[in-house]
């Protein structure tokens, strides 16, 4: 039992930061059909401007934190909506798609050519120690780690569900033509958007890093982790990608504990298909009601 | 029906362009007369980045140097790197376009599949290709141009094999290993000797590359139970699983090869290293004067610290020097023939930073070391000599 | 005859002796890459069927041609002789993209990609992982090149051959194909599918067809290039492969039947190319891919074609496929064959 615990808990730990670049992965498609193949890429890059900012600027780690959300903002959301989707977008999905992919080949190749090829340690929010309760270890990185997800999934969630400004996004998400009828400004809704998935790209990079170490290679499997998280939450539901996020956390482990470790990153993908078959509207999605 | 043939038109011009820029691309003279084409084909995108870098800054060292002091036998050296993208079919083509320069060496690839696909064609042309692949698959073949520049799993893993049977005296073992073919040939190797020593491998865990959570490994360890524990994966894992080892407080001794004790990890895992175990083959860890002085002037040159893949890569080149000027000409026939049963002392040649020996299957040999991590540092307990003395 | 057209099929011509004098032009490097070049052609052929014609995001198309190159490598390796496996890996290939697609079609559009997406993962999972079968991580090597008409293709400028003659086949089937009354029905999906549907097109069968048909393409594609490279490892056919797949058919134009030619030559011969540029190809290679797809989302061809039309008065446009086609495609419009190949995939 004691190991059923703690597996549950590591896993909710990495689930977690699942589900913060699954949310922000899911917000993307439902307010601009983006989807983004980059998005393991936007959580690898923040950890390289904290990194110029402390060791190039000299900044102190707080304040290059601040810098790098700062920049993953500026870059990852306001340039890559202007310069990328914005033209892309008018010609359908798949421009959009392949100048994702090869934007992630770009970032990997530039952050290997121009900083490094090997794994960067990252400065870590809190003291490296382990905590026991009831049996089971936590270690105190993860626990914060796990607090802090939740915290901001979860003020996400209040700030789409019960403020006036995260309902017109959600309203722009739904229905882009009747929400402009209704007189919501869509093209500031959808930019809302790019900002918030660079900041939560942001904060899980920061997040991440110190277990992680920061390295080119970073992306690849995380974003193929959001893409899933999102796709068995449904796809136009936030709190679906956070609940897919966090159910492939701890599957995972799971699977690697009592099922077979060879083939642990197979079952969150069986279990995609099924959803595709069974439940195409996701975990807690809807049945999408627009065509095409 | 226009708008077809328009196409088609189009085709033509652009399909012929295309082709000239193949022909361009072929038929570019490669070297000069003065210098001595030594094309390096490694992985310097995709999965084997890592690796392929230190291993081209290595021979970039190497390079530099020997050109600074006048070249081989009077000519400099032409060094070009080129990338596999690690993956096979890119790195077939890569070798066969260096072929087509007559290239005098070929040094690379590190990935044992690129290297098990390329040095058929070494064989075919008769030059001689200077590996960093490790699978024991890449001398068996009896291929007479293919030379390693460190231990294939098939020597490395005896040593820890000997070492877990006398030193520890365990009677079971699990092992841990990351599914590539790093670490599924090492993997393979110790099952091999582990069974010839009539030790039980209690427990059998692959992990992924890249993975981060290792607590459902360290849970299936706990229940193992097993005397010793070996674990064969990347720095980066290694350390990662190390912190998850010591946060469940897993028993039994944990045993690595080169990786688990060296600085890299150390540093990553901080305590949870003490107290590791296990053989160091080539690694800037090593109480070796050269090796240090090595990885000082790599540090310097290219601003991070090397791992083994940098000290073979440099080796690899001072080989090349070495045979090179005993032999008084450049014959890359001849190069293969002489480096079978060679043995290049530190004395004669600084470069080669160790001694060592290459059999007539292209295997190297080089004494290495037992060590444990004691406060934070590699201690050197036993220094293992050469196999074959 | 118009004269364009003489132009064309002459220039059509240059460009297919120009492939067959090749050899005698190129050392065995240039030559080797002329034959990844066929054979990656034929993969991006089916994916362009799906992509192109169909519509739908196949983010596989890296494993069936893994599927091909194992399936050839296995059966040849156990005495099968190599076209009998050949036409296994494409039966193969087919079977299982109809499997896969029967399902994920069923429900909505973009599903394909998600399933496509994890059955890649999935298939390099099995093969890195069945080692009894497919030896695993460390691959397959030593595969034999088949003798062709009892002619040996050990050198390159023989497989070279080889492979241009069924790149040559795959893509006048392809030819044919779209020429069909079938094929149309393709064409009227792609440009307005509920037109297609209330014309009588049974729009999932079709496109079904279409990607169970270019699944074969990849598997026939992999049955070359599990010979040409003679060795075969499961990190090949990531998914990273399917991408690069699919970053070439967009590249050189999705839709247009020439399209995958020149996306495959851009993808393999751009390094060569950029080589120059030391270590900063792929850097170099990702920014023209972005530009490309922002200031022409067609592609090449699709660029091509944009200053064609621009330059000659507006074609037929209006009368489009959708429109000159009866229920099942079986009549023909004015527009002819032409109308089939370059009409515009715009939506």
């Amino acid at each position: 039992m004691a190991s059923f615990l703690q597996l549950l808990v590591s896993g909710l730990a990495t689930g977690a930061i699942y589900a913060l670049v699954a949310v922000g992965f899911s917000l993307l498609w439902q307010t601009s059909q983006t989807i983004n193949f980059a998005q393991g890429e936007f959580v690898m890059v923040p950890a390289f401007f904290v990194l110029v900012a402390m060791h190039a600027l000299g900044l102190p780690f707080w304040a290059s934190a601040i810098v790098g959300i700062a920049a993953a903002a500026l870059v990852l959301g306001l340039l890559f909506k202007r310069i990328i989707v914005d033209q892309m977008l008018r010609h359908g999905v798949l421009p959009l798609v392949v100048s994702t992919i090869a934007l992630s080949l770009f970032m990997r190749e530039a952050v290997k050519d121009f900083y490094s090829s090997q794994a960067q340690p990252f400065p870590s929010l809190v003291a490296d120690r382990d905590i026991s309760l009831f049996g089971v270890v936590f270690s105190a990185q993860s626990l914060a780690l796990l607090v802090v997800a939740v915290a901001i999934v979860a003020a996400l969630h209040v700030f789409l569900q019960h403020t006036r400004f995260g309902r017109m996004m959600q309203a722009t998400a739904q229905n882009p033509t009747v929400a402009r009828i209704l007189g919501i400004d869509v093209e500031r809704m959808i930019l809302t958007t790019f900002l918030v998935n660079a900041v939560l790209c942001a904060i899980a990079s920061i997040l991440i890093s110190p277990i992680y170490l920061a390295k080119f290679t970073n992306g690849e499997t995380l974003g193929l982790a959001a893409f899933v998280a999102a796709i068995i939450g449904g796809f136009n539901q936030a709190r679906g990608a956070m609940a897919g996020g966090i159910l492939l956390g701890v599957l995972d482990n799971l699977c690697a504990a009592y099922m077979s470790a060879q083939y642990r990153s197979a079952v969150p993908l069986i279990l995609l298909v099924l959803f595709i078959l069974f439940r195409p509207q996701g975990l807690m999605g809807r049945v999408e009601e627009r065509t095409v | 029906m226009l708008g077809l043939t328009h196409f088609a038109a189009r085709r033509g011009v652009l399909g012929g362009i295309a082709l000239a820029g193949v022909l361009m691309a072929a038929g570019l003279p490669a070297r000069a007369a003065d210098t001595i084409f030594i094309p390096n084909v490694v992985e310097l995108s995709g999965a084997g980045a890592v690796s392929g870098t230190n291993w081209r800054d290595g021979i970039t060292l190497a390079v530099e140097e020997i050109n600074a002091a006048g070249g081989i036998l009077g000519k400099k050296l032409n060094v070009p790197h080129l990338d596999t993208q690690s993956d096979a079919s890119i790195a077939r083509a890569q070798v066969q376009k260096v072929m087509d320069d007559k290239p005098y060496v070929i040094l690379g690839p590190v990935f044992s599949g690129s290297v098990l696909v390329t040095m058929a064609l070494a064989q075919q042309n008769e030059v001689a290709e200077i590996v960093g692949g490790e699978a024991a698959a890449i001398t068996q073949r009896g291929n007479a141009f293919v030379f390693r520049t460190s231990f294939g799993q098939q020597f490395s893993m005896p040593k820890i094999a000997n070492y877990i049977r006398d030193g520890l005296k365990a009677k079971s073992v699990a092992v841990l290993w990351v599914n590539n073919d790093f670490g599924k040939g090492g993997r393979d190797n110790f099952t091999k000797e582990m069974q010839a020593r009539d030790i039980k491998v209690v427990a059998d865990i692959s992990t992924e590359s890249g993975q981060v959570d290792f607590a459902a490994d360290v849970v299936k360890l706990k229940a193992a139970n097993a005397d010793a524990i070996f674990v064969y994966t990347n720095e980066e894992e290694s350390a990662r699983f190390l912190k998850e080892a010591r946060k469940q407080s897993l028993k039994g001794a944990l045993i690595g090869e080169t990786t688990l004790l060296s600085q890299k990890v150390i540093e990553l895992a901080g305590e949870a290293a003490n107290g590791v175990r296990g053989h160091v083959g080539l690694s800037s860890d090593a109480p070796v004067p050269a090796l240090a002085t090595f990885a000082e002037k790599f540090k310097k040159r290219f601003n991070y610290a090397n791992d083994h893949n940098g000290i073979k890569g440099y080796v690899a080149v001072y080989a090349i020097k070495h045979v090179t000027e005993k032999l008084g000409k450049f014959d890359s026939k001849a190069f293969a023939e002489a480096l079978h049963g060679m043995t290049i002392t530190p004395d004669k040649e600084p470069g080669i930073l160790m001694e060592a020996t290459w059999d007539k299957n292209g295997d190297i040999d080089r004494a290495s070391f037992l060590g444990e991590v004691v406060a934070g540092k590699q201690k050197i307990v036993e220094v293992l000599p050469k196999l074959n003395k | 005859m118009s004269l364009a057209r003489i132009l064309g099929l002459l220039a059509v011509l240059v460009a297919v002796g120009l492939l067959i004098a090749a050899p005698t032009m190129l050392r065995s490097y240039g030559v080797y890459l002329l034959a990844l070049w066929s054979v990656t052609t034929i993969a991006a052929l089916g994916l362009n069927l799906t992509l192109g014609y169909a519509g739908q995001i196949s983010l596989a198309q890296g494993a069936f041609v893994g599927i091909g190159a194992y399936t050839v490598a296995l059966a040849t390796a156990a005495g099968v002789p190599y076209f009998v496996a050949f036409l296994g890996a494409g039966l193969i290939t087919f079977a299982v993209g109809w499997c896969l697609g029967y399902p994920a079609l069923r429900v909505q559009h973009h599903f394909l990609a998600f399933v496509t997406l994890a059955f890649s993962t999935l298939v390099f999972l099995v093969l890195r992982n069945e080692q009894w079968l497919t030896n695993g991580i460390y691959g397959i090597n030593d595969i034999a090149r088949p003798k062709v008409f009892g002619l040996s293709t050990n050198r390159n400028p023989d497989f070279y051959y080889f492979a241009l003659g069924m790149l040559a086949l795959f893509a006048g089937l392809q030819w044919w194909m779209l020429r069909s009354p079938w094929g149309r029905a393709f064409v009227a999906i792609r440009e307005n599918p509920l037109r297609a549907a209330s014309l009588g097109i049974d729009v999932r069968r079709y496109t079904l067809m279409a990607f169970a048909i270019g699944s074969a393409y990849g598997g026939f594609a992999g049955a070359l290039y599990a010979p040409l490279v003679q060795f075969i490892e499961p990190n090949s056919f990531q998914l990273t492969y399917s991408l690069k797949l699919l970053l070439i058919v967009l590249v050189g134009g999705a839709g247009y039947f020439i399209g995958p030619f020149f996306g495959a030559m851009i993808e393999i011969l751009l390094p060569e190319w950029l080589r120059f540029t030391q270590g900063y190809y792929l850097l170099i290679y990702a920014t023209l891919v972005v530009l490309l797809m922002a200031f022409c989302p067609k592609g090449l061809v699709g660029a091509v074609a944009l200053i064609a039309e621009r330059r000659r008065k507006p074609p037929g446009r209006a009368a489009g496929p959708g429109g000159t086609l009866g229920p099942g495609g079986a009549a023909s419009g004015p527009a002819g064959p032409a109308g089939a190949a370059p009409a515009s995939p715009s939506r």
